[in-house]
């Protein structure tokens, strides 16, 4: 039983995380490409690690929370730097897709 | 069972990493490479965990750890580089 919940916690966090990166390698620019990293895979990552929290807690007998720590460091640390780097493209001026443009700026 | 599903994990895991290797190597500006480098070692953190549960090892944490702040560390040096011309003011 709990094999079985770790094996699909283990394979949810995989999937997320070559979601993540799919998304990094596949849409058109910059600012649509910043979404899956920060999002997806920091999801899978979560899961991969309560999968490793639940693992060792029951392993040793007692709550294992190093685990817990990396997670919440992901969690809180991932949209900061999400919001650092859309922040910087946005600075030097990043290519964007025409049609995420607004319409004043389309006509230009 | 967990051990095929621990390997097929990291399968994902690595072409993840491959992805991201590809952005990194390619990227057209200078923010996708940034990107590429934040994702490349959260999905590292992601590998090394799925190692300790392999390898039954409780020492992959730190390491884990470590890989966490030095990454965020080094993207919001490289994005606040990008943004101002300097790391420190």
């Amino acid at each position: 039983m709990l094999e079985i919940l770790l094996s699909i916690l283990i394979l949810l966090g995989g999937f997320f995380t070559l979601v993540g990166s799919l998304g990094l390698f596949k849409l058109p620019d910059f600012y649509m490409r910043l979404h899956g990293p920060t999002k997806a895979s920091t999801l899978g990552v979560g899961a991969v690690l309560v999968a490793s929290a639940i693992h060792f807690s029951v392993k040793t007998g007692g709550i294992s929370l190093h685990e817990v720590l990396v997670t919440l460091f992901l969690f809180i640390t991932a949209p900061v730097s999400a919001h650092l780097m859309a922040k910087a493209a946005l600075h030097i001026k990043v290519r964007q897709e025409k049609r995420t443009l607004n319409k004043s700026d389309q006509e230009e | 069972m967990l051990n095929i599903a621990i390997i097929t994990s990291c399968v994902m895991v690595c072409t993840a990493l491959l992805l991201s290797l590809y952005r990194l190597l390619r990227g057209p500006s200078v923010p996708d490479r940034i990107l590429a480098l934040d994702t490349l070692y959260i999905n590292s953190i992601a590998l090394l965990i799925l190692l300790g549960i392999f390898l039954q090892s409780n020492l992959y944490y730190e390491a884990a750890l470590l890989i966490a702040l030095m990454g965020f560390m080094g993207t919001l040096a490289l994005s606040k580089y990008l943004l101002r011309g300097d790391i420190m003011e």
